[in-house]
């Protein structure tokens, strides 16, 4: 058997789902037995068949991404419950496998496929898909791209009509229909830094307690996921704030971000420019506006 | 031979692995530790604070680049995204060298992320050091292949694992980072003798030695990376020492981490073994 074909054989039964007991499944996934399908390609040894031998794989396959499931979305896990987690998971995984060299990317499409499969969001879908949605803000916004803040010059030199002012790559706008950011700090027992990868073999797999969430009541939210000092922290904005910080990072300049957030503002107009100013002042001190890009000179 | 042209000709002594549960123990209290061994993947990111621990860190130690998900023996090609970022993470802590695994994880672009066992045929070892050649090319900086612990063996081999290793180094003409657990582990699993394994090895390719422990079940051992190291295990490090001399070693713990100290003090038993090399060299 050639590398490659050999590779795909074996990677096939690695990936396929464990039965309800974690055990590799008595169908391989050409629908033949697992016993015949694993002999094919594995010697037996004297202590395991080549069906135990290749189970190893099999399940460590599955603890793995599991685990890295139930870090990532601790917050999804008490919406769901354990049993709806662990069946959303297999089923996301099987629809969108890696195909990251990394596990931090393992739950990047899990959001939009969320939305495509809301018969995996359990009965909160809304609530299911916000939580997930903050969660995978917060993964970004730990290790996302910090540029040079902005400084006093950047602004001097723009046009002030036209003035566009960027947002730090790691800031995360989020509108929310709930208050998640209260229910992911409560589920949220250590601070554990973010280490994915090592290459230990973990025999059984390993159970994190699932904190059962109190009822959480809708309320719209506007949420900005952000840094200080490299550590992620939730910040509750107006609508207004929203507006605006989301037309910026869409590139509009500043003076049509300010248009859209008074759209329908109820903010008085004569305490917009007093607004105005105190929110920018806020933005500035937690740098969440970077130097623009440089202009390269026509030669 | 304590430098070789595939560990930059340098002359680290006992590392350990650089761990989150004791950042803070070693940015606080400065342990003096010869150098660090950090897995790669976890710093390929844009920002944020593991980059900050890392700069911090490389401030005052040495540290080496270990990854885990390059895949050497994958058919497919190397993946750009993973190699521009680690070429990026190299130029940041200025590894002597870099390591990652004899195995494959990968295929049609699809990541298990486990380190899966190679078949030991020529097709297979051409594709692997064909692999290892263009990295290091990519790279610029010596590589070394790891050997893997491994609970499978296929029908379509045609020769041990140790003559594979030979096999593709010698074509990719890269470095050796020799675990002697895994050989421990595997022996185990496959029922063969270590001590060949680690007397087939070619010594002047050695660039660093991993130690650890693992995890004895009923019918077969598992990397687990969770123990002291074993007596056995210990055995087999003095030999690979004995052949290769004084070269730079890793303890890895990667799960049920102990304290700081304790992890260090593990790993300083190396001491024992790389002392009487210096004495057999100065004799």
């Amino acid at each position: 058997m050639k590398l490659l074909k050999l590779q795909r054989t074996m990677a096939r039964a690695v990936m396929q789902p464990l039965t309800s007991t974690e055990r590799m499944q008595r169908r391989a996934p050409d629908g033949t037995a697992m016993k015949g399908y694993a002999a094919g390609f594995i010697k037996p040894n004297d202590r395991l068949t080549s069906f135990e031998r290749l189970e190893i794989y099999n399940r460590q396959y599955w603890f793995r991404l599991f685990s890295s499931m139930t870090e990532d979305f601790p917050g999804l896990r008490s919406v769901l419950g354990e049993k709806r987690f662990d069946a959303m998971c297999k089923a996301y995984i099987l629809d969108c496998p890696s195909r990251s060299f990394t596990l931090r990317n393992l739950g990047s499409k899990l959001e939009g496929w969320l939305r495509k499969h809301p018969e995996w969001a359990g009965p909160k879908q809304v609530l299911a898909l916000d939580i997930a949605r903050l969660e995978w803000a917060d993964i970004e916004a730990f290790d996302g791209q910090a540029k040079p803040a902005l400084r006093t010059e950047d602004l001097t030199q723009s046009a002030g009509e036209n003035l566009r002012l960027q947002l730090q790559p790691y800031v995360r706008l989020l509108d929310l229909q709930y208050p998640v950011d209260d229910l992911l700090l409560t589920v949220r027992t250590d601070d554990q830094d973010h280490d994915f990868a090592s290459n230990a073999f973990e025999e059984r797999r390993k159970r994190k307690r699932v904190r059962s969430t109190a009822k959480l009541a809708p309320r719209a939210i506007f949420l900005v996921v952000h840094r200080i000092d490299n550590s992620v922290y939730f910040r509750r904005i107006g609508s207004e704030e929203f507006a605006v910080l989301s037309a910026l990072r869409q590139g509009k300049t500043l003076a049509k971000a300010l248009d859209a957030a008074f759209l329908k503002s109820s903010i008085p107009l004569e305490e917009r420019a007093a607004a105005v100013q105190e929110w920018f002042q806020n933005w500035a001190t937690l740098g969440w506006f970077c130097q623009p890009k440089k202009k390269l000179a026509k030669s | 031979m304590p430098a070789n042209q595939f560990n930059g000709f340098t002359d680290y002594g006992i590392g350990i692995g650089l761990r989150a549960p004791h950042y803070d123990h070693i940015l606080t209290r400065k342990p003096v530790v010869d150098w660090f061994e950090i897995i790669s993947e976890n710093f390929m990111i844009d920002g944020g604070r593991p980059l900050q621990i890392l700069d911090q860190i490389l401030e005052q130690y040495k540290v080496v680049q270990h990854g885990v998900s390059m895949y050497f023996g994958s058919a497919e090609k190397p993946n750009r995204e993973h190699l521009r970022r680690l070429k990026e993470l190299v130029k940041r802590t200025q590894t002597p060298w870099v390591s990652d695994h004899l195995c494959w994880g990968s295929v049609d672009g699809r990541y298990t992320h486990d380190l899966l066992p190679m078949p030991y045929t020529f097709e297979a070892a051409k594709i692997t050091a064909q692999k290892v050649r263009e990295v290091r090319d990519f790279l610029e900086v010596p590589v070394a292949v790891e050997n893997v612990s491994s609970y499978a063996e296929f029908h379509v081999s045609e020769m041990t694992e140790w003559e594979f290793l030979n096999e593709v180094v010698e074509r990719a003409d890269c470095g050796v980072l020799l675990d002697v657990n895994n050989i421990y582990v595997s022996s185990q699993n496959h029922s063969f003798d270590p001590m060949t394994y680690v007397n087939s090895v070619p010594a002047e390719r050695v660039a660093q030695i991993h130690i650890a422990g693992h995890s004895k079940y009923r019918k077969y051992i598992l990397d687990t990376h969770d123990h002291p190291v074993i007596d056995p295990v210990w055995k087999l490090y003095e030999r690979a020492i004995h052949r290769a001399g004084h070269t730079a070693t890793l303890l890895e713990w990667d799960d049920r981490i102990p304290t700081f100290n304790e992890v260090h003090d593990e790993a300083k038993k190396a001491n024992k073994f790389l002392a009487s090399t210096v004495l057999a060299t100065a004799s």
